[in-house]
């Protein structure tokens, strides 16, 4: 399993660990249970778990599928560099964010995942890897327009006559978005 | 027989399509569809079933635990969540059962057999998942009902000392055989403490754990990115079938028995609870029998079987007549099998035990069903894979041993069925294409009368030129016969490169006027970017104004929107016009 990230495994059951412990820590808060002060320290972590390991990180190979609305959570999770990109850290954190919890019957299958979840980091953080964000692309659209600043200092390179007469197509097409296959045979205008 | 070399491929690995996305035939049109079995339709009305039966059961159990006498003292003490657990617990055993039933892949064919529609059969992994989503859903409830149970319990033990709740909490020791109700032996032991040394929580704390595990592992991106993740752990549901089965046995959930029932009838005897022993004998409590194991026995034998007919078809022998290395490490293994029957569209597993003994990995199947073999293509993209290649490439040692399980997956004869047809692959998609266009030139040039194709459009979108390759020869291969047989306007195909930049658009400019195409080097010109939909529908509608089109797709659900509407849209109200009909088949 040479090629396996399992950070982005670990991800995910760090995510449903924060959900769980949420779950339990409103059950014990909203029941009243003996020592519900340990459910809403639950939900609070919970909470907190979710919203660091929403953003799915990058993926060293591939594209990665963001989750819907991750980058304005990645903006803040990038925001803490270090602390956020190791995985020795998130593995140190859960654990110890999950030990708490552990003392409650409604919260402790949460401490069970996130457990589960920082072991599989710390696999992750051993092996090297690293979370990185997603960032987005700037579009690259080709806007003719847009990108000439300056006329050219040299004539164009012109190819023999016979195809000069043809236009290319293609390049017109760029700026709207994909070829045309006119029904109607459209003849040139430049010469 | 044209043997199809296939130079490139950017093609399936891991047969994502085929596991991840829902099979759904979506015959829009009412009219003369050959396996018109109202696909769609059967899906809908057998999970409006599946649901029915759930609330059902739901409810009934609900209802038993709320009202019946034999519990009444249980409920005294812990109020409703006695129900709530009881009913979600039905649901969950009911759906336990379910589950294992969709993945029988080996049984589920046996049963489709040839006549049968493919219908709800086929949607066998939707369901899978739908069962899977109940079952974390009553988990929940089941979890959230017990917590309050075991809290209640321990509160009554804590009660006033003249109170029902600690008189029936204090009736009898807790020893082995006795009737007691409350679990909880004295208010000084914790919930937690109850949870791990009973049989019945500890068992749930573990089955929940490995079923929070295999949701965490199947979630679509670790499917599609690291498969062998997900396979391994959802093996952890042999832990969970285990557990379950054993979760009843310690007899937890107490109800009053028979016999104290008849002597100490709750309605006379609750209220005189302090005098108990006198005119009321105590009342006296049994557990509920462990029943998990009537619910899943069948589906385990059934999956038990499953697992031995695959097993058994692995063993039988797998003859690789031709192993190709194409370019950016694509293998095609051309292989044959005694008894192999494939169709257009199918898939099969493969698993290779030198490079790793457990592992099934999916496939689809790339050649006609006409061909005298049968072959997949298999790109590098992860461990797997790069082993089997490395392993075949190996020039001084044998083949690598291969087991075979299949072939899987929808047949798609609606294809042949259409006067024109269009066919649009997308991306990774377009691989059962490959299968259906050979199929059809084997059906045209045999004069297959199961064929009634007499135009095809095929059109491929891509990202890359490099995904190119893989078709190039098939099509030029087609070309040329085409030509030969005087044929040449039998198949009509356009590649849409997506992933152009203006390097490339410029060099085909530069050489628009060559007769061959600069990308694929086939007569057809490569255009650029995505087409326009709308010119396609009505030109085809203008140039086969009184056909019938069948419109197939393999491709994202982007895609599939748009097609159905243009298939809308240019399709005439005249059924002696021109009519789209729109096929969405996920191979």
């Amino acid at each position: 399993m040479g090629q396996i990230e399992w950070a982005m495994w670990a991800n995910e059951q760090a995510l449903a660990s924060g959900l769980i412990l949420l779950t339990g820590g409103i059950v014990a808060t909203a029941g009243q249970f003996v020592w519900w002060q340990f459910g809403a320290y639950s939900i609070v972590a919970g909470v907190f778990i979710c919203l660091l390991e929403y953003p799915r990180g990058k993926r060293k190979k591939g594209s990665t599928m963001e989750r819907w609305g991750q980058k304005y959570l990645t903006t803040v999770v990038k925001a803490f560099g270090p602390l956020t990109r190791n995985y020795y850290v998130r593995a140190i954190l859960h654990l110890c964010l999950a030990v708490p919890a552990g003392v409650l019957l409604a919260t402790i299958l949460g401490t069970a995942c996130l457990a589960i979840a920082s072991g599989i980091y710390l696999l992750a953080a051993i092996r090297g890897e690293e979370w990185m964000p997603i960032e987005q692309k700037p579009k690259e659209r080709l806007q003719v327009g847009a990108t000439i600043k300056q006329p050219p200092s040299n004539p164009p390179p012109r190819p023999p006559a016979e195809v000069r007469k043809k236009q290319p197509e293609e390049e017109a097409a760029g700026p709207s978005g994909g070829p045309q296959v006119n029904p109607v045979p459209v003849t040139d205008e430049v010469v | 027989m044209p043997q199809y070399k296939v130079q490139l491929l950017n093609i399936l690995v891991k047969k994502k399509k085929v596991h991840t996305h829902t099979h759904t035939h979506t015959h829009t049109h009412t009219g003369e569809c050959v396996s018109e079995c109202g696909g769609w339709i059967h899906q809908q009305y057998f999970s409006v079933v599946w649901l029915g039966l759930n609330v059902f059961l739901f409810v009934h159990a609900f209802l038993t635990f709320e009202k019946s006498d034999k519990y009444y003292y249980t409920r005294e003490l812990i109020g409703s969540s006695l129900a709530w657990a009881r009913a979600s617990a039905r649901c969950l055993n009911f759906n336990s059962l379910l589950i294992l039933l969709p993945v029988c892949r080996n049984l589920l064919s046996f049963l489709r057999g040839k006549a049968l529609c493919q219908g709800q059969l086929d949607h066998n992994l939707t369901f899978h998942k739908l069962v899977a989503y109940m079952i974390c859903l009553h988990t929940v409830i089941h979890i959230v009902a017990h917590l309050f149970n075991f809290e209640r319990y321990r509160r009554s033990c804590k009660a006033d000392d003249d109170s029902l709740a600690f008189t029936l909490s204090t009736l009898y020791p807790h020893e082995k055989g006795s009737p007691w109700l409350n679990p909880f032996p004295s208010s000084d032991m914790t919930a937690e403490h109850l949870t791990f040394t009973s049989i019945a929580g500890l068992t749930g704390v573990i089955i929940t754990l490995a079923l929070i595990l295999m949701v965490t592992s199947a979630t679509e991106f670790i499917r599609w990115c690291y498969f062998e993740v997900f396979w391994y752990a959802h093996h952890l549901f042999v832990i969970y079938f285990i557990g379950l089965v054993i979760h009843g046995i310690g007899g937890i959930v107490r109800g009053q028995t028979e016999d104290s029932m008849k002597e100490h009838p709750h309605s006379k005897c609750a209220e005189e609870y302090k005098d108990w022993g006198e005119h009321c004998r105590r009342p006296r409590f049994e557990g509920l029998p462990a029943d998990s194991w009537k619910w899943v026995l069948a589906p385990v034998i059934l999956y038990i079987f499953e697992r031995l007919i695959r097993f058994y078809r692995s063993r039988q022998k797998v003859v690789i007549t031709k192993a190709i290395l194409h370019p950016s490490r694509v293998l095609e293994l051309q292989m044959n099998k005694s008894d192999f029957r494939m169709e257009v569209g199918q898939y099969i597993f493969v698993n290779c035990p030198s490079v790793s003994f457990w592992e099934w990995h999916p496939f689809t199947l790339t050649s006609a069903p006409e061909e005298p073999f049968f072959s997949i293509h298999i790109r590098a993209a992860g461990d797997w894979t790069e082993s089997l290649i490395r392993a075949c490439e190996q020039q001084n040692s044998p083949m690598p041993r291969l087991e075979v399980d299949g072939p899987f997956g929808t047949a798609s004869e609606d294809v042949f069925q259409y006067e024109v047809a269009m066919l649009v692959g997308a991306g990774i998609g377009v691989t059962p294409f490959a299968s259906i266009l050979k199929s059809i030139w084997y059906k045209f040039r045999h004069a297959d009368h199961t064929l009634k194709t007499k135009t095809i459009y095929f059109y491929w979108i891509c990202r890359e030129t490099g995904a190119f390759a893989w078709f190039n020869d098939l099509l030029a291969s087609l070309e040329r016969e085409m030509e030969e047989c005087g044929k040449v306007g039998f198949l009509n195909y356009r590649l849409f490169l997506t992933g152009w930049d203006s390097n490339i658009a410029g060099h085909a400019a530069l050489h628009f006027d060559k007769s061959t195409d600069v990308v694929t080097g086939l007569k057809q010109k490569t255009s650029f970017g995505r087409p326009k939909w709308d010119n396609e529908f009505s030109a085809l509608a203008a140039a086969h104004p009184r056909s019938v089109v069948g419109v197939f797709l393999c491709g994202p659900q982007t895609l599939a929107k748009s097609l159905r509407r243009c298939c809308n849209h240019y399709s005439s109200l005249d059924p002696r016009k021109v009519r789209f009909y729109f096929n969405k088949e996920n191979f």
